[in-house]
């Protein structure tokens, strides 16, 4: 079990180390001056003032130390909490605007990613037992599946929203409403709420039920079932067991969904214009503000690293062979 | 008599047509014996095995009767066939290394076991644990996950779970293929200590290793080709094999004690016939020294020796 | 009595037993089951549709795709060749359309190509080395397999100032191949163990003649399945960086098309042929490929195939 976790550990932080290495250093491989995108941007027209802007950004951005020296400073700040400056949104640190857009992200994420991986397995076990069921929601799995989800919410949008009007076009929450812990408040949050959640739940099910569907039936033709069987045992039995070998690639099938779906989560929120990381990184990008888009990275990184470190946990509880040894059962 | 078959015959459905697996096997089988069954890979041993307990979605019961303790066993209805597994006929799979699901504890897969067959764990317990003990096992194995064992304390534990309701008939099949020679010996002598001590009354033994069955079996049932060629008491098979087929076999097994340094170790040559198509007569005619014209034509029937002994051939007899 | 096997050496004389008839040689018989199984006969199909849409389609288009037409937000017609209609901004849809499906596939065989050759370098290396070897590669697959590709993909494109689809297909390909290899690697194991194996070690093939002319035919079915799964998901991945504005710059796809369209407030307008198109190709095309992958498993798996 030690190695087990030691292994994952090391794993995680050489990833850490390369990812954030990656991310300093992309900017610096890349043709272009940041800085210069900024002055252009400015369009300072006394030339001697242009020369001092551009001293100071340099300074203000490091830009004027040498290489290994940004690159040491990038991790201090990193340690510091700080991930530099909108240029955008200036001077709004991007530390503060990744905070203020993770509860939403989260808000979609999680229970979308919860919801729809116990939906799915659920789904996925009834089909793999009643062939009716099977040729149902199999196709319809397969089609969500390879739904893009910003297709999906563009779908969503303008059924439910835009020509059906029962829900809301985007948005957080009504810009006229009283914020607060108030129930309207609460409700209208939820009322907006829905769409985007549905729009990734929807798609993520798909995956899961097919997956867990084909491990059923993979299971069902194991040893342990055919010893069961020719014992007698109820078909009850051996499916309670098939489903119960069956969850432990889908718990691993977790943490490696986990990019796919943050992806899917960022597209629906440009959809609707939620106002999440997704949202950030296309004003980013429209905008050409690299720091917040290299600090969302970051904060990208780190919480997926944390999410698969939680789910290496919960895998170790839940497969004996992990525990009493064996390295790793199926990783 | 405990088990009486009577021309049993299976089939694998295919593509090209069926295999004729099982095609047409009649013996019986007394209280308390132990009957090995012999022959090559392909020969239908494991189709009989499942057919007498289990018939897999790919084969398909064509006709024949099995009467166990007097009762037919249902073996064309799944349904109805499922009464009698375990508590009449049980088998220890080939597969015993993998049998346990791996995430569950090995006491409390067998209680759910139980329970879902309607029979109370808790008072069959102390029963359990004392077989445990018989088998060299500490009791302790039952709140252990099955990675936690080797490959022969698995093996033993399979060996108690099948036989724990006592079955008229247990399958025994290639229990002894996958260990070391040993643990051979071990498992093959626990088998004839659940015979003795009754907990089960008749033993089939599928392997396609004679040494074991000369070890243990009280008799020896070869097939061939989906039929069978031959069945005698052990003695008699080892030392006086009748059927050519029966010859060659025990002839092809090294001695213990002989070098071969001037011998080549003598096969069988040529392959088992295809048993999509077979060919009419003996099945064994095209590899057999002694064939003739008969051979070709008429199928053999089984002919009874004077002491109980079948033999298919029909140059044996005598 | 020592153990030893019942059966003679039966695979040494050639049998004097007759071959019995209707005896299928194995690519026969795959190609027959290939043939009546519907799942890949319909998913083929469809991909296959697709594909000569994507080819002939921009030489029956009326427009170029970024042409202005000067034709706004019309709906489909057959008036001026805008079957499927037009843009907020004038452009043809259907000549959209028609370049986004080809650069899908582009990016699809590129992206997928590249991955699946990573993923079989990196398996097949670490499959049947094993070892040190083995252990390296493995945690270099476990680095790129956490990173999020979306997000990698996300910071890269984000600094190209001038972007094409070759390097968007190159980017994903070298970021999606982790599951791959590992897949292949798993699979590497379990032939390598295999006696065909260890006779051709001993005839004195090297390592890279084993791989590929003894491992990798064995694997063939499962490594065209693989190419398939890598060639939808870089679809997918690509219309994703698209819509999020990292797409081609140049040109039109179908992720970009429904960057417009939502950016254009097409919804809020009704402009349904603008942003139905390009997401319904998506989804049959990775739809096909996937029940395509679903059917060559019942083909070359014969416990799935129903009798």
């Amino acid at each position: 079990m030690r190695r087990y976790f030691l292994r994952k550990i090391v794993v995680y932080t050489v990833t850490f180390i390369v990812a954030v290495t990656v991310d300093w250093a992309i900017p610096h491989l890349m043709p272009g001056n940041p800085v210069l995108t900024l002055m252009g941007r400015i369009q300072i027209q006394d030339p001697q003032t242009a020369q001092n802007m551009y001293h100071h950004y340099m300074r203000a951005f490091n830009l004027d130390l040498p290489l290994w020296k940004q690159y040491w400073y990038f991790w201090v700040s990193l340690f510091h909490g700080d991930l530099g400056t909108s240029i955008v949104q200036f001077p709004a640190p991007v530390s503060s605007i990744i905070v203020h857009a993770v509860p939403y992200t989260l808000g979609l994420l999680i229970p979308a990613t919860l919801l729809s991986w116990y939906a799915g397995n659920k789904v996925g076990a009834l089909a793999a037992r009643r062939k009716v069921l099977d040729n149902s929601a199999l196709p319809v799995s397969y089609a969500l599946t390879a739904t893009p989800y910003m297709w999906l919410a563009i779908i969503l949008v303008f059924v439910f929203a835009v020509t059906l009007g029962w829900f809301p076009v985007g948005f957080a929450y009504d810009p006229t409403a009283m914020r607060g812990f108030t129930w309207s408040f609460v409700s209208n949050l939820a009322y907006h709420w829905f769409l985007p959640f549905l729009s990734l739940f929807l798609v993520a099910f798909g995956g899961w039920a097919i997956g867990m569907r084909n491990m059923i039936i993979y299971e069902l033709e194991s040893d342990y079932a055919h010893y069961l069987e020719a014992l007698g045992a109820p078909q009850k039995l051996v499916r309670k067991y098939a489903f119960r070998n069956a969850v432990l690639p889908q718990v691993t099938g977790l943490a490696l969904a986990l990019g796919a779906i943050l992806a899917g989560a960022l597209a629906t929120e440009i959809v609707f214009s939620y106002p999440g990381l997704g949202y950030q990184i296309y004003r980013a990008i429209t905008n050409e503000d690299y720091f917040v888009i290299q600090g969302i990275f970051l904060f990208i990184i780190i919480g997926i690293l944390v999410a698969n470190f939680i789910v290496d946990v919960v895998y170790l509880v839940i497969d004996p062979r992990t525990r009493v040894g064996m390295e790793g059962g199926r990783t | 008599m405990s088990l009486v078959v009577d021309d049993l015959r299976a089939y694998y459905r295919t593509l090209a047509g069926d295999v004729r697996a099982v095609d047409g096997l009649s013996f019986t089988l007394a209280d308390g014996e132990i009957m090995g069954l012999a022959g090559e890979s392909g020969c239908g041993k494991s189709t009989l095995a499942k057919a007498l307990i289990r018939l897999d979605t790919r084969m398909r019961y064509i006709g024949g009767h099995v009467v166990l303790d007097g009762v037919e066993l249902p073996i064309w209805d799944d349904a109805l066939m499922n009464e009698r597994r375990f508590r009449d006929v049980s088998i220890v799979p080939q597969y015993a290394m993998s049998a346990m699901t791996p995430t569950r504890k090995i006491g409390r897969m067998i209680r759910e076991l139980l329970e879902s067959r309607g029979v109370d764990g808790h008072a069959l317990e102390p029963e359990l644990l004392r077989r445990l003990e018989l088998v060299g096992l500490d009791p302790g194995v039952l709140s252990l996950y099955p990675i936690e064992l080797s490959g022969g304390m698995k093996q033993r534990v399979v060996m108690v779970i099948s036989t724990l309701l006592d079955p008229s008939l247990l399958i025994a099949d290639e229990i002894t293929s996958a260990l070391d020679v040993s643990t051979q010996k071990a498992v093959a002598e626990t088998l004839v200590e659940f015979r003795d001590r009754g907990f089960v009354k008749s033993v089939i033994v599928i392997t396609h290793d004679l040494s074991i069955l000369a070890q243990i079996a009280d008799s020896i049932l070869v097939m061939y080709a989906g039929k069978l060629v031959e069945k005698a008491s052990t003695a008699e098979i080892v030392e006086e094999p009748l059927h050519p087929y029966s010859r060659l076999l025990i002839s092809s097994l090294p001695e213990v004690g002989v070098r071969y340094d001037e011998h080549r170790l003598a096969g069988i040559p040529g392959r088992p016939p295809q048993l999509l198509d077979p060919p009419s007569g003996c099945r064994f005619r095209d590899r057999c020294p002694l064939a003739t014209e008969r051979c070709a034509k008429d199928p053999p029937f089984v002919r009874a020796g004077d002491d109980g002994r079948f033999v298919a051939c029909w140059e044996a007899a005598c | 009595m020592t153990t030893a096997p019942v059966a003679g050496p039966a695979d040494s004389a050639p049998s004097s037993v007759p071959e019995t008839a209707s005896q299928l040689t194995t690519t026969q018989e795959t190609l027959y089951f290939a043939l009546r199984n519907r799942k890949l006969v319909i998913g083929s199909a469809i991909v296959i549709a697709l594909l000569a849409f994507a080819i002939v389609g921009p030489f029956i288009a009326r427009h170029g795709p970024l042409d202005y037409t000067g034709h706004l937000s019309w709906a489909p017609t057959t008036k001026s060749g805008h079957w499927f209609g037009t843009t907020l901004l004038g452009q043809d849809v259907f000549a959209q359309f028609a370049t986004g499906l080809r650069l899908a596939f582009l990016v699809g065989v590129v992206g997928g190509g590249i991955a699946a050759t990573i993923a079989m370098l990196i398996g097949f290396t670490a499959g049947y080395r094993g070892g040190a070897l083995d252990e390296f590669l493995n945690m270099i697959t476990n680095i790129v397999l956490v990173i999020p590709t979306f997000a990698l993909l996300l910071v890269i494109a984000a600094y190209l100032q001038v972007r094409s689809v070759m390097v968007e297909a190159i980017l994903i390909g070298i970021t999606s191949w982790p599951w791959a290899a590992r897949a292949v690697r798993a699979q590497t194991f379990s032939l390598v163990s295999r006696d065909f194996v260890d006779m051709a070690r001993l005839s004195g093939r090297s390592q890279m003649q084993i791989i590929f002319t003894e491992i990798a035919p064995n694997m063939s079915s499962y490594l065209f399945m693989m190419f398939i799964l890598l060639f939808g998901g870089a679809v997918l991945i690509a219309a994703t960086l698209d819509f999020i504005g990292l797409g081609p710059s140049g040109t039109i796809s179908l992720g970009m098309m429904m960057q417009l369209s939502v950016q254009n407030a097409a919804l809020q307008l009704h402009l349904w042929w603008w942003f139905l198109p390009p997401g319904i190709a998506i989804a049959t095309l990775v739809g096909s490929l996937y029940v395509m992958n679903v059917g060559l498993d019942e083909v070359f798996n014969p416990k799935l195939r129903e009798m």
